[in-house]
């Protein structure tokens, strides 16, 4: 196959950035998009040019440390899928791609297409954790955990945290993030002491950083590990709560 | 000066060393944790819990990942699960019989005392991520559900859909973040380890440079705790994520940390196959899926008929015909070699015939579609997002890959190196495994040594230094250092070569995977001898990496681990050279029984092997371990 990649350069966060074109040759449909770029950057090393810089670690989808725009899609083309899982087979010869970072006032660019995420773990330092220093857990199974809410709580525990769900936000929301987080604590019995207390802390962090939620949906198709906008709703719920609950109160029934 | 290899195990039955020790440990009151400062290195499920733990006892801590997050670790993609001795489903399991399965599957080549610590600590880790809302797979009760693994007749393994590895992570990493808000961590992230200080002897902090503007900075600790993962990577194609990589613990290494088993590395039986030359990495599919998965390859060699048109009788299940006991269930090494020798003999399948089939039909027909989906189906969807194949139609091919680093540095029963004051956590160290690590016993592993075992041992060495400061960063020990790393940098820099940094990574891959991988020989480590010296000398001759060092630059970070991994190259082939027998994960050749598996060599060899620097890659100093079996009888590992 041959392509032609629309590519963001920019040096560093204060210099100005452009769109760089290149030709790339001889690819074939099984590699994956990651190692295209892999290809042209050895090319254009041999070649005395500046490779792209992109992120990139495990290659399968589970380390969230990738990701890109492409034409526009975060991750690209296919549903449920991290940009180092998209293979060139979803691609046809001739096409033109355009590759671009992230987006978002929250994630500042670092170079080229790699992008500044701290901001994320901003929001779990604000309380994404139960409190069980090491050693004062209780045995295991001394809580049982209904099997749906289990399974619940993993949709949500899914998340990668790769962002893609705020660039592809038109607000640059992390919505979708913080709410996936907070239920996959929220959900569990362990988690329920430090419920109120979590969600106002991190949804509170959470706007200093990131644009608001106003419903677009983009969030949910963008996500490679396909998280429902429900636990969005879900935070919303815990949020107002929290902010009218009487927490010395808690522990008794409503 | 020869170093010391006192292992330090406690006196004392086998089952009561660790309560022992703990007890005649020094400790430090809580008062006077806050006067120490501890650096940890990296951030996986080792480092995390570590971190998190000490600082929860209030030590004060600074903690360094080139990660952009701690929640990227390599951990975070271990899928298949964790061991515990639970003895939840009543089968017979204990943690005895997890201590004798480790031992067995690391084929008697590990210490008795640390693999009987490891056991017992596997029920507090339970208990520990559970609490910190670890969402591990339950049953309709609501209590934790097993799987079964790969070298074991239980269920013993904790799992969380085919992402235990993230959903353990994000446990310690949530913990850890905890601690960096109550302020007791400092968090760097983006920042590498490029090395480490040593004065008098003692570890006494490291030099990193931060990976987006460049800077190189010094930073000081009464102690040091590598937990910088394996260094499969040495191989290129690995399952290891692309940035996995030695240089920490080989630039401790050539401070004075010995180096123990580089040769005792583990191949995974159950990775995806290469599909070609621009291959960037391999795919581990779960060891798990040979619960349900049945493995094999046509009778006829050479037969390229699509595997659902060859009839039953013509397919070769040669793992249930070679060991009916455990059939599919074999241990990794052994399931691995087997493979191999159908593919050497003709028998692979797939458009590059370099794989065998694993195949979920007759669970399928016997469980269900469902029931299948909800135990793999995250696995079938990775799968055919690679080869664009449905595992639900057609069986999996797959084929052994470089995965995880049994050697690691030397560590005492304490976890510290030969440096005094440098310890060496989960994957980076050597402890526990032996020749040959069982599935779901890494995370196991790292998890013991962060949130159990190093927060106790660290306090005994520690206590000795109350009330004397960190040596400060602007003495001259730090200032050679430094200047040493400058030049290392800028060394890269100005070379000006032809060829890039992976160029070179993937022709010692070759070497390495050609001579150093499944199967070894004298004459081809010798070869391999010959070649990775020539190969370093043209990298260090005609590498180009481009750019300047004041800023993000990818290649440049790349160019220092390759040019590590090319030393560390030649001590594992050493290793493999020197140690004539064969045993888990390392096969000689020429040590093999009549039916063609390992021959062990107990009179000769039952130590750990540590090298130690001299100065030259080619020739380190040997020094022996002896391993003492007080409780196991050594036997030939049996899985007919
Ligand atoms: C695909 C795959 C699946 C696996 N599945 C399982 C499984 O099911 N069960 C099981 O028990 N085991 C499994 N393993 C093995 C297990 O995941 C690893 O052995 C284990 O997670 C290693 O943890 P660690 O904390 O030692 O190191 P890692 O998780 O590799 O962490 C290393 C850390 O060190 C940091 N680091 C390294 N060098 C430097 C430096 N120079 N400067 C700064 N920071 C540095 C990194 O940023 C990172 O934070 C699997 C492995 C792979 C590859
Ligand atoms: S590189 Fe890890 S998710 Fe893509």
């Amino acid at each position: 196959m041959n392509i032609t990649l629309q590519v963001w350069k920019q040096e560093g966060p204060d210099r100005a950035g452009r769109f760089a074109t290149y030709q790339v040759d001889d690819i074939e449909p099984e590699m994956s998009f990651l190692e295209m770029l892999d290809i042209l950057n050895e090319r254009l090393v041999s070649q005395g040019d500046d490779p792209i810089s992109f992120d990139h670690d495990c290659r399968e989808g589970i380390c969230g440390t990738c990701g890109v725009m492409i034409d526009g899609q975060a991750h690209g083309p296919q549903l449920g899928t991290a940009t180092c899982q998209l293979h060139m087979r979803k691609f046809r010869d001739g096409d033109t791609i355009t590759v671009e970072p992230w987006r978002a006032a929250g994630f500042p660019i670092v170079r080229d297409l790699v992008v500044d995420r701290t901001s994320f773990d901003r929001i779990i330092e604000a309380g994404g954790y139960i409190t069980v220093d090491t050693g004062a857990a209780p045995d295991a199974n001394l809580i049982p955990v209904p099997k749906d809410v289990a399974e619940t709580a993993f949709d949500a525990a899914a998340c990668i945290g790769c962002g893609a769900c705020v660039a592809a936000c038109p607000n640059g929301a992390a919505n979708l993030f913080t709410a996936a987080k907070i239920n996959h604590l929220n959900l569990l019995p362990q988690g329920q002491a430090e419920r109120w207390a979590r969600t106002e802390a991190m949804v509170e962090v959470m706007e200093e950083y990131f644009g608001s939620c106003t419903n677009h949906g983009e969030c949910e198709k963008a996500c490679p590990k396909e998280i429902s906008i429900d636990f969005i709703a879900w935070m919303n719920r815990d949020y107002v709560k929290a902010k009218v609950k009487n927490r010395r109160l808690m522990g008794q029934k409503a | 000066m020869t170093i010391n290899l006192d292992p330090r195990v406690p006196a004392g039955p086998l089952a009561d060393k660790w309560e022992n020790h703990k007890f005649s440990m020094r400790l430090v009151n809580p008062a006077n944790k806050r006067k120490f400062k501890i650096i940890v290195v990296g951030t996986g499920l080792a480092g995390a819990s570590a971190a998190a733990s000490l600082g929860e006892l209030g030590y004060e801590v600074e903690v360094f990942t080139f990660h952009d997050s701690p929640r990227r670790a390599h951990s975070i993609a271990a899928q298949g699960g964790i061991n515990a001795a639970k003895n939840y489903h009543n089968d017979g399991d204990s943690v005895y019989r997890l201590f004798y399965d480790t031992i067995k599957g690391g084929d008697y080549r590990s210490r008795e005392a640390n693999v009987h610590r490891l056991a017992e600590l596997s029920l507090n880790i339970i208990d520990q991520a559970t609490a910190q809302g670890v969402p591990f797979a339950r049953e309709y009760g609501g209590l934790l559900d097993n799987r079964s693994f790969g070298g074991a007749q239980v269920s013993r393994t904790f799992y969380a859909r085919g992402q235990t590895g993230q959903q353990l992570l994000l446990g310690a990493y949530q913990a850890l973040m905890r601690q960096v808000d109550r302020g007791s961590v400092k968090l760097h992230t983006r920042t590498e380890m490029l090395d480490l200080v040593v004065k008098d002897g003692r570890a006494v902090g490291i030099v990193t440079r931060d990976l987006v503007n460049g800077a190189i900075s010094r930073h000081s600790g009464h102690a040091v705790v590598l937990a910088t993962g394996g260094y499969a990577n040495v191989f290129f194609l690995s399952t290891n994520a692309k940035a996995s990589n030695a240089t920490a613990i080989w630039r401790a290494h050539r401070r004075g940390a010995a180096f123990a088993n580089p040769a005792f590395t583990q191949i995974h039986p159950t990775c995806i196959p290469a599909s070609d030359e621009f291959q960037s990495k391999l795919t581990l599919m779960s060891e798990s899926l040979r619960n349900d998965g049945r493995i094999w390859v046509p009778k006829r060699a050479g037969d390229n008929r699509p595997p659902n048109d060859i009839p039953m009788a013509e397919r070769d299940y040669f793992l249930e015909r070679m060991y009916p006991a455990f059939g599919n269930l074999v241990p990794r090494d052994v399931a691995s070699r087997a493979a191999k020798r159908m593919v050497d003999a003709g028998h692979g399948v797939g458009p590059l015939q370099n794989g065998v089939y694993l195949d979920f039909a007759n669970a399928i027909d016997r469980l269900g579609r469902n029931t299948i989906a909800e135990r793999y189906d995250n696995l079938f969807q990775m799968y055919e997002r690679i080869t664009d194949e449905d595992p639900y139609q057609v069986p999996m091919r797959i084929y052994p890959a470089p995965h995880y680093t049994m050697g690691g540095l030397w560590v005492d029963y304490n976890l510290m190196t030969t440096i005094p004051g440098l310890y060496a956590l989960g994957e980076a160290n050597f402890s526990d495994h032996g020749a040959n690590r069982l599935g779901a016993s890494a995370l196991m592993q790292g998890l013991a040594d962060g949130y159990f075992v190093l927060p106790y041992t660290i306090g005994d060495y520690l206590a000795e230094y109350l009330n004397t400061d960190p040596v400060p960063t602007s003495h001259e020990a730090f200032g050679e250092v430094e200047a040493g790393v400058r030049e290392r940098v800028s060394g890269y820099l100005n070379t000006n070569g032809t060829r890039t940094v992976d160029w070179f990574h993937r022709e010692l891959g070759k070497i390495m995977l050609e001579h150093c991988g499944m199967a070894r020989t004298e004459s081809g480590l010798d070869k391999a001898l010959a070649e990775i010296p020539a190969l370093h000398e043209e990298f260090k001759a005609d590498v180009r990496v481009l750019g300047e060092s004041e800023s993000f630059n990818q290649s440049l970070e790349r160019a220092g681990r390759v040019d590590d991994f090319f030393e560390l190259a030649q001590v594992m082939c050493l290793d493999a050279k020197n140690r004539e027998e064969s045993c888990g994960g390392h096969f000689r050749e020429e040590y093999q029984t009549p039916e063609g598996e390992a021959l062990r060599r107990d009179n000769e060899f039952a130590y750990v092997a540590a090298w130690d620097w001299t100065g030259d890659p080619g020739s380190p100093e040997l020094i022996k371990e002896p391993l003492e079996f007080e409780n196991v009888k050594l036997s030939t590992r049996s899985y007919k």
